[in-house]
């Protein structure tokens, strides 16, 4: 039954994942640009969660009211600025960009919060759990964050089929320029995908701060690469995928670590590597894109 | 096809406006060329001799300054020339350390295994190479940093060597000071090797396909077949030379860690170089790492500080000045210290176009 | 025309698209030397030339996809230069790009409603556009992807015209076309006239392009070569203006434009009222 748990807590920390990965997905599939920054951002989340926490004392679980919005304000912003101008020069020049931004963010917050591991305090929430049969158990923390995830995915999805901005978005992601030609302001889209992409990396960021510990390096030692990863396992182009892919990133990571503690990023990796080798355009996409 | 595409293409220019084209001579260098090179000997040359007349702090200082050309130089020659942005040749660097203390464990000199590590370095960029080779930019350079993280997860869990506490390099049988004079002229040698590959490289024909890639990638991609194997010479020459700095930061440091050497800040600090010194171009990794050691000696009481400021600097210069600092230099004044275009004299002028 | 015209919202009786003087570069490479074009209200133009000739770029630029080096673009009289291509959407001005550029991901329905980004008032409602096409009605929650070239050349003008634009730019409509369909979309544009749409095409068909349009003008290597209506231009004047090739069969540098008795010839500067 060690199997079962393990796969189920893959299932779980996959949703997670995949809400790391729909803001780096999106931000791709809409501006061509991978967001090497995107791991630092959900950490910066966490770290203005435990601000907003200390002085506003709200329980640690609402910080999200306040964090996203003002995240997803950011993200418009920034997106207007310095991305835009780094977009306007190039693919080249933004991926430096926003490497440069991620070295920014990760030496900033050891500036300001030390190199010490924090973590978002939710109380007894962390370790409640319940059974099922005699084997297998799963905390309530876990199956939130599972449900949050899927039900942030299925927001996102909503929005882009159906809304009007989500319309734009699709259109200016197919074709920038024909969608200025029908009178998008191309710009304005980005900043609202941007807008987007740093809502969902706030939430995942803070639920991921309320599940372990954080620090400033995580984000490009682990959440970055686990965002890609499980992009390119799952495939490019829809949220269903991004899905399937955190799930088949933590499924493989919690098989990986039952063999040996240390095996755990590995394992995820090496699927990672497969699928790339294999099937390149991912699980869930019929055709090859690259 | 802009006129830098025909500097780079080395061609004869066609008859404008029914002038005749005769009469016109090509050459490969000005003659102040020659200056420099005779400055570049002789500036060797005085290094070559350092070790007999400074402190040991000098000479370990200018090993680190000729790491991070060596590196710069590399990655400017992946992504300025050929096009490649990676974000993971901290696996070569990695690799290249940890097959010298492997060789070294077995009785090799470290001194020696250099050539070793390097040649292994550039057999890994194969298989490597294969792995990521139809990935697009932003993919390829995340997916290059993915494999440096296989490799030091792979590391970590070999025992023999050091697991993740580290490992000592053996073999250093030496008194301090010859070892930190062997280790000097060691990075000399391997800095000035590889400076001049990458010289031979850009001037050769290789090289007019590279500066190709450099001007217009588009342009250069309807030639699909020669651009994908010129990047995949280039991705091999990197892997070895990244390899070989690798051999020198095991020698340099003589206790290896695999969370320092497959660091992403190796990455970090070749991306930064290069661009504030000037990406596409030779003279711009000189340019950036003294720029980036000058920063280091003032800022480095506070790490993180000295990051923060590299880090909006490279932004600031990557949008707008995006030729680098030596891009600047040349827009105003035209030099080139390494020659690899060509100059075209017009019959009868003195006035030339630039190479 | 009358009509027409005042349907067209013009509102000084003066040109609808003047382009003065236009010149445009493609980095070292001058694609438009000092162009001249003028249009009235209401009026359905053509432009031809040879491929290469800049044809494109001249409607391109009009749209606002490139900045003109020297010269202006004006709008009913209003400098549009040096707005941004959205901008000129909402000032009117639509363009079908050459190649339909539908956004492929999205259905028949979401590419008209693209259209109507700009909110500009006017007869062109969705309603409007599935009447001009009879099968588009049925198929509007298809992919644009999964249609025929022709479907998707007639989706590109429902999205253009869902802008409810004053100047309506075509980009070689004709190209990958079967010549049954290219007629088909062609005998629509009476319809779009009487509308008080006005039309500039670019075509490279040029028999085509003499069938539909009152006034023809001719591009080579970026100049213009001919500038007047076809009832009153020789197909020896034509084929000397497309190819460059002079009576005396020199090269034609056209410092002089071949100018039929239209309302541009007689020496009055483009500009002047048509």
């Amino acid at each position: 039954m060690i199997w079962v748990n393990a796969i189920i807590q893959g299932i779980m920390v996959g949703g997670l994942y995949a809400l790391f990965a729909c803001g780096l997905s999106l931000l791709f599939g809409v501006m061509k640009v991978i967001n090497l920054a995107h791991g630092d951002l959900a950490v910066v989340a966490a770290y203005l969660a435990l601000g907003v926490i200390a002085i506003t004392h709200v329980p640690a679980v609402w910080s999200f009211v306040l964090v996203v919005p003002i995240f997803a304000a950011i993200g418009y912003a920034l997106q207007r600025t310095l991305l835009q101008a780094a977009l306007n020069r190039g693919v080249l020049t933004t991926l430096l960009v926003t490497f440069g931004l991620s070295v920014v963010i990760e030496n900033g917050l050891q500036q300001f919060f030390t190199a010490n591991s924090h973590s978002l305090n939710i109380g007894s929430l962390v370790s409640d759990s319940f059974s099922i049969g005699s084997q297998i158990t799963i905390a309530f923390l876990d199956l939130t964050i599972l449900v949050l995830a899927v039900v942030v995915l299925l927001g996102l999805q909503y929005i882009l089929s159906v809304s009007k901005n989500g319309r734009r978005i699709r259109a200016v992601a197919d074709d920038r320029e024909a969608a200025q030609l029908s009178g998008i302001d191309y710009r304005h889209v980005f900043g609202i995908a941007a807008a987007i992409a740093f809502g969902t990396v706030a939430l995942a960021g803070l639920a991921f701060g309320m599940y372990t510990q954080f620090d400033p390096t995580i984000g490009t030692d682990q959440l970055l690469l686990y965002a890609f990863e499980a992009v390119v396992i799952g495939g490019l182009g829809s949220l269903w995928g991004t899905l399937v892919g955190g799930i088949l990133l933590g499924v493989a990571q919690q098989i990986g670590a039952q063999y040996h503690a240390a095996d755990q990023i590995l394992a995820g990796q090496l699927l990672f590597l497969i699928i790339l080798v294999l099937r390149p355009q991912g699980i869930t996409r019929r055709r090859e894109t690259a | 096809m802009t006129g830098r595409h025909l500097e780079a293409a080395g061609a004869e220019l066609p008859a404008i406006g029914g002038q005749p084209a005769g009469g016109v001579r090509v050459t490969r260098s000005r003659r102040s060329v020659i200056w420099v090179g005779v400055v570049a000997v002789a500036l060797v040359a005085v290094l070559g001799y350092l070790p007999y007349i400074v402190f040991s702090s000098t000479t370990n200082l200018l090993v680190q300054f000729f790491l991070l050309l060596t590196m710069a130089s590399m990655w400017n020659l992946l992504a300025g020339y050929a096009g490649l942005v990676s974000v993971g040749q901290q696996a070569f660097i990695g690799l290249g350390a940890y097959s010298v203390v492997i060789l070294a464990s077995h009785g090799t000199s470290p001194f020696t295994a250099i050539p070793v590590a390097t040649a292994a370095g550039g057999a890994i960029g194969l298989p490597v190479w294969w792995l990521v080779s139809r990935l697009r930019s932003g993919y390829f350079a995340i997916t290059m940093w993915v494999i440096a993280s296989v490799c030091e997860l792979i590391i970590i869990q070999v025992s023999s060597l050091g697991g993740g506490t580290g490992i000592a390099l053996q073999g250093l049988n030496l008194s301090p000071t010859l070892l930190t004079a062997y280790t000097y002229w060691t990075a000399l040698a391997v800095t000035v090797v590889v400076i001049a590959v990458i010289y031979v490289l850009l001037r050769s024909r290789l090289g007019l396909v590279l500066t190709a890639i450099r001007d217009d990638e588009t342009g250069a991609r309807s030639n699909g077949a020669r651009v994908r194997s010129v990047q995949r010479l280039v991705f091999i020459v990197a892997a070895a030379g990244c390899s070989a700095a690798g051999a020198l930061y095991a020698i340099s440091q003589q206790f290896i860690v695999p969370s320092a050497a497959f660091s992403v800040s190796f990455s970090a600090e070749m991306i930064f170089i290069t661009i504030i010194g000037g990406i596409g171009t030779i003279e711009g990794p000189f340019v950036g790492t003294i720029v980036f050691f000058v920063l280091q000696q003032t800022l480095s009481q506070d790490g993180a500080w000295y990051w923060i400021v590299l880090g909006i600097v490279a932004m600031a210069v990557a949008i707008w000045a995006p030729r680098g600092l030596w891009g600047l230099v040349t827009e105003r004044l035209d030099i080139r210290l390494f020659p690899v275009g060509y100059w075209l004299w017009p019959a009868g002028q003195t006035a030339r176009r630039r190479g | 025309m009358t009509a027409a015209n005042s349907a067209a919202g013009a509102s000084q009786g003066g040109p609808l698209l003047e382009v003065r003087d236009l010149s445009v570069h493609h980095g070292q490479l001058q694609a438009l030397h000092g162009v001249n074009l003028s249009m009235p209200p209401g009026a359905t133009h053509a432009m031809i030339g040879a491929n290469g000739a800049g044809k494109s770029t001249l409607l391109r630029t009009i749209a606002g996809l490139h900045k003109p080096t020297s010269g202006a673009i004006l709008l009913d009289g209003q400098d549009v230069s040096r707005l941004r291509p959205e901008r000129r959407v909402l000032a009117g001005v639509a363009l079908v790009p050459e190649g339909r550029r539908l956004f492929p991901s999205l259905t028949v329905q979401e590419n008209l409603l693209v259209g109507t980004t700009s909110r500009r008032p006017g007869p062109w409602n969705l309603d409007r556009i599935y009447d001009l096409f009879s099968w588009m009605a049925d198929r509007r929650g298809q992919r644009a992807a999964q249609l025929s070239g022709g479907e998707q050349q007639a989706v590109a003008i429902g999205r253009a015209l869902a802008a409810n634009p004053r100047l309506l730019l075509l980009d070689e409509l004709s190209l990958g076309l079967a010549p049954v369909v290219v007629r088909r979309i062609y005998g629509l544009l009476p319809q779009l006239a009487e509308a008080g749409v006005t039309v500039l095409l670019v075509e490279q068909d040029v028999s085509q392009a003499l069938a539909v349009a009152s006034h023809v003008h001719c591009l080579l290597e970026g100049r213009i070569t001919l500038d007047g209506a076809p009832a009153e231009l020789t197909p020896g004047q034509i084929e000397s203006a497309y190819f460059g090739i002079g009576a005396n069969g020199k090269g034609l540098r056209s410092e002089q434009p071949i100018l039929g008795t239209g309302p541009q010839a007689a020496g009055e500067a483009p500009g002047a009222r048509a």
